[in-house]
Order: structure tokens, then sequence, then C-alpha cells
């Protein structure tokens, strides 16, 4: 047997309170496509960073072609042909392609050169890309390219690439995955984390599974089916949300004609939007992130005000009115960020169940707080959606993502809403929690809710919502019914590739 | 009123040797800006520069030793902003109020013995032939060496933050500090040196006031300058060049302000003393009008935690 370009034996790693790898080994062959699938807090993250030397191990070893490996510093592991494509995008908005793409090397040539260098490669695997560009100013796509150029003119041995799909159509990931094919045929391996089951079947030669830190198994994506590696990764029978059929009432939201400017200098507005929303009707807006999900959340909130009769609730004009306003009314949301937008980090529980449930539940009287009627209200929320924190009185900042979630989404969920707008419901949520969310998104559905779900997640949107519409440079396509809508349709609903040519190679 | 009695060239020659500490505080500050750190202890280092660099210039009789110990001085004091903010997090806002407050109490301690002094004079340069040019000769060939360090301070700044690699890391730095962790740059290394420089044109700036253009020392000598530089950091949308600009427009009316008060023009004092900051602010303002904007991570507290 040939030696593995990166062999892992017994890497452990742990943190105050959690351990994130215990006795993890696996190998990475020379020119394989690795997967690493696991849910969210499996530890992948961390595993892959003390490859690329940003944590050190407490213990255990790396072989990097048969000798010791174990880098200090990222730089040490860049100049051993580690390379990594970052989960949140590592880039300097301010600053142009070939600035960002300087950044990530050791010895970057000359601005020229180097701007000469990065068109020669971008055309070669596929991803042209204008060096000169700010990087404010690019899709989500195209900063990805960046990075993954960044990472191929050091000349990779191993290029490690967390959940590199999340932010792409289903077009941008073919391009994706023919430049990976083509790395693969080069000789380069990959390190391809991920928890999306079908891309790892159609790319990946060899499957390592995380779970709580564990390596709880290993597989050949393609001969394993991918509720089989689904059930290795949560390691129970998963369950999918329950939905009957339905009969939809009375227009309960109805925008027309809706433009808005974006508040934010690299943010999207939006242009023209129409949609209705009946009553127990769930609508699903796609899109790739920054095609104007903030701006649209915004403006159903009214966070952004806009003309009063673009936005329709029972017919009543409201966009004129203010956040306040509309809960009063039964127009409720959940913004996507949860630390800072929908939740006040360093406030308790109770103070943030105030912060949106004071107009609907009542907890304010001329102006006097009832606390203990917040108190029973958030402790309601905890119960009744499973948070797992000691109690109310913690702070929002305290709570691990996927909890807080459950959280600010309970929230408004029990605040009995006419209509609920939510953004990314589940963004970070693990496969459990994220069912809970969507089954308490239908059940609010069946009794009468209007639902708006903003979200990424194709599939969630498949699996939860009646019509389908996808938001493109601050457009939003005609809603669809959900059933028979295939991915290529919803691909070109979503903007293809973005103008962005198809690699031919 | 005899506004005949302005010479227009004195006039432009005084306005560089007006503008020079506001120059040297907002350079320094600039540079600290775009590392991505908000320090608002300008005023308390330029004031202990200023009585750093007089002291010692009276008791060696150098003034260049003077302004080194004037720089030295500054970044002393902007080494305790770094303890502050870089190593216990505090809050950077709260910790420049602090720096501003001690160096200001600090200073008028050490000057005590020092108030009525005369510090040692520096002495113009004078350039045979170029600075012998009538009226481009005394304007801009006739004047101390800290008024050129200025400027090619500013030049050098420039030039490093647009074209080299350590600017680049720099503003790399200051606008997304946890990228640029990720990538394995030492943001707290990067930011201690950006303050420290900081600190050091502070107190340059400080000694320029005490040395040259007073030339004594009072307490409170350098009168808000260090707070004038900070708004001209943010008008000058953190661009070098700009920042010269509006320190000589605050340096040229300033100047102008005092000669048509001496010519005796008939408008009430108090609004020729606040004309320099009127106008400087106003002409910044529309020029900061373009899309530049903020170093994104600037007063933010960076811990390689996460």
């Amino acid at each position: 047997m040939t030696t593995p370009l990166l062999s892992l034996q017994r890497l452990t790693k742990a943190y105050p309170g959690v351990v994130a790898n215990d006795q993890v080994s696996f190998d990475i062959g020379e020119g394989e496509v690795h997967a690493l699938l696991g849910e969210n807090g499996a530890g992948k993250s961390t595993l892959v960073k003390m490859i690329y030397g940003l944590v050190k191990p407490d213990s255990g070893t790396m072989l990097l072609r048969g000798q010791a490996f174990a880098p200090p510093e990222p730089r040490a592991a860049r100049a051993d042909g580690i390379a990594m494509v970052f989960q949140h995008f590592s880039l300097f908005d301010a600053l142009n392609v070939a600035e960002n793409i300087a950044l990530g090397m050791e010895n970057p040539p000359p601005m020229g050169d180097l701007a000469s260098r990065i068109r020669e490669v971008s055309e070669t695997y596929g991803l042209p890309l204008d060096p000169f560009r700010t990087v404010g100013d690019l899709s989500a796509g195209e900063r990805q390219r960046v990075e993954i150029i960044r990472c191929l003119l050091q000349d990779p041995k191993l290029l490690i690439m967390d959940e590199p799909t999340s932010v792409l159509t289903p077009q941008e990931v073919e391009i994706l995955f023919e430049t990976l094919n083509k790395l693969r045929s080069e000789g380069t391996s990959i390190l391809y984390i991920s928890h999306k089951l079908e891309e790892i079947r159609t790319l990946c030669d060899h499957a390592t599974i995380l779970r709580l830190g564990k390596n709880v198994g290993e597989c050949v994506p393609s001969e394993t089916s991918a509720r089989d590696m689904a059930e290795m990764m949560v390691g129970s029978t998963l369950q999918t949300p329950e939905r009957s059929g339905r009969e939809f009432g009375d227009v309960a939201l109805d925008v027309s004609g809706l433009s808005v400017p974006s508040p934010s200098e690299f943010g999207t507005a939006l242009k023209n939007v129409h949609m209705t929303v009946r009553k127990g009707e769930v609508l699903g807006v796609g899109g790739v992130a920054g095609n104007g999900q903030d701006e649209l959340l915004g403006v159903l909130s009214g966070e952004i005000q806009t003309t009063a009769d673009a936005i329709k609730f029972n017919g009543q004009p409201i966009g004129k009115l203010g956040p306040t306003a509309r809960r009063k009314l039964g127009v409720l949301t959940a913004p996507e960020e949860r630390l800072g937008h929908a939740a006040a980090p360093d406030m308790s529980l109770t103070e943030n169940a105030l912060l949106t449930g004071s107009v609907r539940e009542g907890l304010e009287n001329n102006g006097f707080l009832k606390w203990s009627e917040t108190k029973s209200f958030a402790e309601k929320i905890i119960s009744a959606f499973d948070v797992r924190t000691p109690g109310p009185e913690n702070a929002a900042r305290s709570l691990s993502g996927g909890n807080l979630q459950k959280f600010v989404i309970g929230r408004e969920v029990l605040q009995n809403p006419d209509v609920l707008v939510v953004n990314q419901p589940t963004w970070g949520v693990d496969a459990a929690a994220a069912a809970s969310i969507r089954q308490s998104i239908l059940d609010l559905a069946a009794k009468g809710t209007a639902v708006i779900c903003i979200s990424q997640d194709l599939d969630e949107l498949m699996e939860i919502s009646d019509s389908f519409a996808a938001l493109n440079e601050g457009r939003l396509s005609a809603p669809r019914t959900t059933t028979g809508l295939t991915v290529d349709e919803i691909g070109l609903m979503m903007g293809g590739a973005h103008g962005m040519e198809v690699a031919h190679v | 009123m005899d506004l005949g009695e302005i010479n227009p060239v004195l006039l432009i020659a005084s306005l560089m040797v007006a503008a020079t500490p506001l120059l040297l505080a907002a350079i320094g500050e600039l540079v600290v800006e775009k590392a991505g750190v908000l320090n608002l202890g300008v005023e308390g280092m330029m004031i202990v520069g200023a009585i750093s660099g007089f002291a010692i210039s009276v008791e060696t009789g150098s003034p260049w030793l003077g302004f080194i110990a004037a720089a030295i001085g500054g970044a002393v004091l902007s080494l305790l902003f770094v303890l502050l903010t870089q190593f216990a997090l505090a809050n950077q806002v709260a910790s420049g109020l602090a720096l501003t407050l001690f160096g200001l109490g600090f200073s008028a301690l050490l000057g005590q013995g020092y108030v009525g002094v005369k510090p040692p004079s520096m002495g113009d340069i004078h350039i045979p032939l170029i600075s012998d040019i009538p009226v481009i000769g005394p304007i801009l060939f006739q004047h101390d060496p800290i008024l050129y360090v200025g400027i090619a301070l500013t030049a050098a700044v420039w030039v490093v933050l647009k074209y080299t690699r350590v600017g680049l890391i720099l503003r790399a730095v200051g606008e997304n500090h946890d990228a640029a962790h990720a990538l394995g740059y030492k943001v707290i290394k990067i930011r201690i040196l950006a303050i420290l420089f900081g600190g050091a044109c502070a107190g340059l700036g400080g000694a320029y006031i005490s040395l040259i253009r007073v030339p004594q020392w009072t307490e409170g000598m350098t009168a808000g300058v260090g707070w004038i530089a900070l708004a001209l950091v943010v008008f000058a949308s953190w661009k070098p060049w700009r920042a010269l600009l509006g320190a000589y427009l605050f340096g040229g009316i300033t100047v102008l302000q005092l000669n048509l008060q001496a010519a005796g023009v008939a408008i009430p004092v108090e609004y020729l003393a606040m004309s320099p900051y009127i106008i400087t602010i106003l002409v910044l303002v529309i020029l900061s009008a373009d899309k530049s904007s903020a170093p994104a991570s600037l007063g933010r507290i960076f811990h390689a935690s996460h």
C-alpha cells in the first residue's frame, strides 16, 4: 500500500466543557477527494483548523507523506502545501481581488504579474475573475472563486474546502465540481467538508463521518445511500416533518410593486416585488445569499418603510407602519442573524422575550414592565421548544446557535401570528432541532397562519413550502407551486449561474 | 482696518508652520485607524510629547534630542493604551479618553519647573539658491527641518499604505481582523506597532508646538489640536494627502483669522476664532462624500478565540 498524503492519528482537542475531537484517525490518499461528514458541532471545523495550523491538538500526531507534520501556524501549513477555502469567506470587502489574493500568499509577485497570473489560472480552471474588482461588489459565487484561486496559486497538495456549496446555485455547484474534478485528475487531494449528502455521493471517493468529536465510521459514498450516511451522522433514525393536505384561506399578505433601496452599501435593492400569501400557506423564498433576502425581511418587518400600498395585510395598507405597529396587527418576523438582530446577545432570555413579545403578550402596562408575566412567557418558549438552557435568566449569548435559534423562532410562533416571516430558520442548527423548527412552522400554517420562509437551503424549502419563488438581484420570480418543481427549474429561477460562464476545460 | 498690512508671503509661510502639529498627529492617527484601532488619546500623547520634548531640549540644549524624546514620550504613553486595549481588551473609546485625561494631568506635573523657560531654537534650513528665490523661497524653502519631516512622513505613509505589502497587511488587519488572523497574520502585533507609531507622531506634533510654534511651555498648550486631528482623519476619508490638505486649510484659516483680527476687521472675534473649525470641517465633509468608508474593524476588540 502506498503512503497516504496525510495521515491523522488519534488527534484529540478539548475545549473547556467539551471535547471537540476525541482520538480521530483517518488517512487522505494522494489525488483523493475525501469527505468529512458530520452535524454542526461534530468537530469538523476544529479538525481542519488543526490541519491548517490554526489550532494545536492536545494529543495525537499527523503525518504528511510519512513525515511528522505539526504546523505551528497557517503560514507553515501553507508552506507544506495545505490550502483552505473557508466556510465564512475570509475576504476583505474593501480590497480588490488581487490584493486579497496577495494577502494569502507567502511571497506574492508584484501586483502586475500577480494580476496576469490570476487571469491565467482562473481561465485554466474555468473560474473567470477580474483581478481589479473590489471584493465587496462580487456575488457569493465569485467570492468563493477568489478564495479558490488564492489556494490554487500556491500549487497545494491538499485543498481543504469547508462547506463550499452552501452559498451557490445548483449551476454554480456544477462549475465548482468540474474544477474540483480537474484538480483531482492533476493529483491534488481534496478534503471536502459538507453535510449535503447528495453532493458527497457524486463528488467524493471516500468519506469519514464524525459524531460528537469521534470518528464513527467510514464509507465509500457512491456505494452508500444518503439515508444510511445521514443516520450514521445523527446516530438515530431521522424524522421528517409531516404535512397534511390543506385548504388555503383568503389572501393574508399582499405585496405589489415593492421597490426599496438597500440600507447598506453592499446590499441589494428590491425591485418591483410582487407576491401574495394566503392564510395557511407557506411561501418559500429561495435564492443565493445577498440577493435581497435581508432587505425583503426588513421591509416586511417594518424596519425599512415604504409606500403604504406596497404591502397590504388583510387588505389594510401597512407599508408605512413600523415593526411594533405591525406586530400589534399580527405580522411577526424572525430575522436571520441570531446574535444582534433576532436577539440582543448580552440580555437575558426573559428580556429578549419581552423585546418582541411585549405588544402581543401584554407584557407592558403604561410603560411599566410586567416581569413575572415576561418570565413565564420565556419559560413557556423554553419548554415548548426544548431550548437547552439552565433558565430564562441566562444571557442569549450563552446559548448554542441551535438553541438560540429555537428560542427566537419559538418566541414568534407562540405569539400566534397571522403572518410570520422567517429568514434562514434552521441556519447552523443540527438536524434534529431543524426538524422540530420546521414542524412548528408547519403546525402554525395548519392553524391558518400565512408563512413566508426565506432560506438558502433548497431541501428545506421543498420540504415545507406550498409555493416557491426565488430572489435574484433583488427581483422575485413569480411564485410556483412546489409539487413537480425540478432542481433545474429552481436553479433557473435563482438566476442560473449568475451570468457567469460555465467552465469548459 | 487695514488689509494691506497682511503680507501674503508671510501668511502662507506661517500657515505651514501652524498646520504641522496637526498634520503630524493626524498622519499618526490615520495609520492607527487603518489598522482598525480608534485611539482617542491623541491630545494626551501630544501634550506628553510637548513636555518631554521641551524638557529634554532645555536640559541637553539640543532641539533634535528634544524631538526624539517627544516621539519616545508619545509612544510610551500609547503603550498604556496598548496594555488596556490589546491585552486587557478594554473598550477603546474609554481607554482613549482616559489616556487624554492622564496625559494632560501628567504633563502638567512634569512641566512644573519649565514654565517661563525658553527652549533652544532649532533654526531654519537655508538651502542656497532655491531659498533665495523671491516669493517661493520664503514660502517653501525657509522652514525648520521638522516641517519637512511632516511632509515626508505624509508621502511615506501614502506610499507604504498604497504600494507595499506591509501597508496591505495593515489595511487587511483594519478591514477584517478575523480573516487576517485566519490567514495567519499577527493582528495584535501589527496593531501594537501601529499604535506606537501613532503615539510617536502625536508626540512629535506636540513638541512642534512647544519647541517651534510657540515656543514655550504652558499647561494644556495643545489646546484641542489632538481632537481636530481625530476629526481630520475621519473627514479626510483616511487618505494621507487629504489629511495634509485639511491640515493646511485649518492652519491657513487659523493664521488668516489672526491676521484679520490684528487688522481690525469688523467681524466679532468669536466668529473669526470659530471659522477655521467650521470651514475645515465643511470642506472635508464635501470632499468625503465619495464612497470611501472607515476601516470595517475600526474600534472593534479582537480576540483570537473565535
